[in-house]
């Protein structure tokens, strides 16, 4: 069993003006097995919430908690809570000149493990893994998404996903970006990853396009900081026919 | 009295140690230099000592002597002084130390001179002139370790079409002072490759010029240095390009740790209005890694012709990517290794480009030794 609870969270940024308020009381349970969708507008927080749970430095929390199975994760340090089971699939990865892919695996996956993976298991298992995302071998040469298209940033991500192979995984926007055929292809890599036992997704998306190939068991809106609506996957198509307007007028009317 | 020097890039020089005052700190070649440190180099310290042991190994192929100065040719690279260090060098030396590879001759070996400094008082003088025949190929390799105040002039002359790389590593003890100036001519269709590995001294400073004798020749200089609490690195490059269709490529690479570590890179490149057809680029990355530390970075570009292949430059000067750490560490990767790939990662692209395996390898694990002194011991 693996759950993720947010509870009451609230998280500020500091800008020149002084502290701003990002998140204003988030409440979200996931379990294992489920795959929640967090929807909204630009601006609404939700690549917020998801770099909060990662334990990114810029963001503040300053109040709520967030537990997994139970164990205090604001507590923990960015890699404590990877070795605890979290995963971010990031919206803009980052480049790391002069690390290799094959070596940043490998290095993420002993951290993780505690030891090194087996050699001839893992160059296996790296190129399964790439070559399911339509990665080429020699992808592993290349430096950590220095000179990565979009797609292959995101493909390098799932791929990192799947090898990695977290309890709880945050995916950050990955449909951005890609066209039909690759956000296909990240799609399957992250109905792979939900089909095994004991695993959970939050999946943040500003549009629905990607939640025909992921189908979520529920679906938040996400406006101003908040939770402003939750439901079934029919909510989404609700958001597909009439757009976020109702939420945000209601959020500056209140 | 001193010459009358209208810029920098168009330096004069003399062999007259009479027209090289004293420097006072507030010259534009010497204002970085913390000249009390030199340990009177740069004034009146006697250049009598001899405490340095040299060790040689050579390939078949290449002549290896020491030869009084009045028989060795030196000079030929064009080499005047232009500083006061330099010119007593030249005075008070009586012999220098010759690599000479003749025409139509590829060594299978790298000639490795290492120099180890016994710690003695007195200053000591070197000279080194390198010299390859036409159509010949060579590595050499200088290793400076020990303890030692040094002064040295080192001349390249590289014959048409002959290709020469220099490795020069400083990895010298914490109290050694070195200071070095530098002066190639590469031949028509010939290539220098000219790498500067700093890690040790208290003082080292070493000015680099090169020139080009016809078309084509090609300069590249590389250069990775660590600098650590306390410590003064000074890599003042010059490229004077006086010959049309030749190009220069300048990478440095540095990283400080501690306080009062503080490195110095001047990349002067002048393009003579002869310089048609010429492509120049120049480029200083520093990591800082702590607190109190400092990097100056000064790139000079002066352009007398605009019929140019192309010339630029960049400068860097960052403390470690937050993004980055994040990044690595989102996967798992403890702060420690991810500081430990992300300085790994910044120097690879730079050694991968120095194509002497040995010395490739060897500056991996050096690296990791100087990242053992203070990232891995968790300062942060």
């Amino acid at each position: 069993m693996t759950t993720l609870e947010i509870k009451d969270l609230q998280v500020s940024v500091a800008t020149d003006d002084g502290a701003k308020e990002i998140l204003k009381g988030v409440t979200l349970t996931i379990k294992d097995g489920e795959t929640h969708a967090i929807m909204g507008p630009n601006g609404s927080g939700k690549s917020t919430l998801a770099y909060s749970v990662a334990g990114h430095p810029k963001y503040d929390v300053t109040g709520g908690s967030v537990t997994l199975d139970g164990e205090d994760v604001l507590a923990m340090s960015v890699d404590e809570r990877a070795r605890a089971g979290l995963f971010l699939a990031m919206q803009y990865p980052v480049e790391v000149p002069g690390v290799s892919v094959s070596n940043f695996l490998r290095t993420a996956k002993t951290a993780l493990d505690g030891e090194a993976p087996k050699l001839r298991t893992w160059v296996k298992d790296v190129n399964a893994a790439l070559e399911q995302l339509n990665l080429d071998p020699t992808f592993g040469t290349r430096n950590v998404n220095e000179g990565f298209s979009g797609g292959e940033k995101k493909r390098h991500e799932i791929a990192q996903l799947e090898l990695l192979n977290p309890k709880m995984a945050i995916l950050d926007e990955t449909d951005s970006g890609l066209d039909i055929d690759a956000l296909k292809v990240v799609s399957a890599g992250v109905n792979r990853f939900r089909e095994q036992e004991g695993k959970g997704v939050l999946l943040i998306t500003h549009y629905t396009r990607i939640l025909r190939y992921i189908e979520p068991d529920f679906v938040h809106v996400f406006v101003d900081g908040r939770i402003a609506e939750q439901g079934g996957p029919e909510l989404a198509d609700a958001l597909e026919a009439e757009g976020y307007d109702k939420y945000i007028k209601a959020s500056i009317g209140g | 009295m001193g010459l009358e020097v209208t810029s920098h890039l168009h330096p004069v020089g003399s062999f007259d140690l009479s027209d090289h005052p004293v420097p006072t700190g507030r010259e534009e070649v010497w204002r970085f230099t913390p000249l009390k440190r030199l340990k009177g180099l740069h004034d009146g310290a006697a250049l009598t000592g001899d405490g340095i042991d040299l060790k040689v190994e050579a390939p078949e192929g290449v002549n290896v002597a020491r030869v009084d100065v009045a028989d060795s040719g030196r000079g030929r690279s064009g080499f005047v002084p232009t500083d006061r260090v330099s010119a007593r060098v030249w005075d008070a030396t009586t012999g220098v130390f010759t690599v000479d590879v003749p025409a139509d001759t590829e060594l299978a070996e790298p000639v490795v001179v290492s120099l180890t400094g016994q710690g003695g008082d007195e200053a000591v003088a070197g000279q080194l002139l390198v010299t390859v025949g036409s159509h010949s190929s060579a590595t050499v390799v200088a290793r400076f370790q020990g303890s030692a105040t040094f002064a040295d002039n080192v001349e390249f002359v590289v014959g048409d079409g002959a290709r020469l790389t220099y490795v020069t590593i400083q990895d010298w003890d914490d109290d050694a002072v070195h200071h070095s100036t530098q002066r190639a001519v590469v031949g028509r269709d010939a290539s220098l490759k000219h790498v500067a590995v700093t890690f040790g001294g208290d003082v080292v400073r070493h000015d680099v010029t090169a020139t080009y004798d016809g078309s084509g020749g090609s300069v590249e200089m590389l250069g990775l240095y660590f600098a650590d609490a306390g410590q003064h690195i000074e890599h003042r490059l010059f490229v004077d390009h006086n010959e049309p269709k030749t190009s220069s490529n300048v990478l440095y690479k540095g990283a400080l740790q501690g306080q009062g570590a503080h490195t110095v890179w001047i990349g002067n490149v002048l393009i003579r209005k002869e310089a048609e057809g010429i492509e120049t680029y120049e480029e200083n990355r520093n990591l800082v890694l702590s607190d109190g530390c400092q990097a100056d970075s000064v790139p000079n570009l002066e352009i007398e012709t605009g019929e140019i292949e192309g010339a630029g430059h960049a400068s860097a000067t960052a403390r470690f990517d937050d993004e980055q750490l994040f990044y690595l560490r989102s996967r798992g990767v403890g702060e420690k290794e991810a500081r430990r790939l992300v300085v790994h990662g910044f120097f690879t692209d730079l050694i991968r480009k120095i194509g002497v395996p040995e010395i490739e390898e060897s500056l991996t694990s050096t690296v990791e030794a100087e990242l053992a002194k203070n990232v891995l011991e968790g300062v942060f």
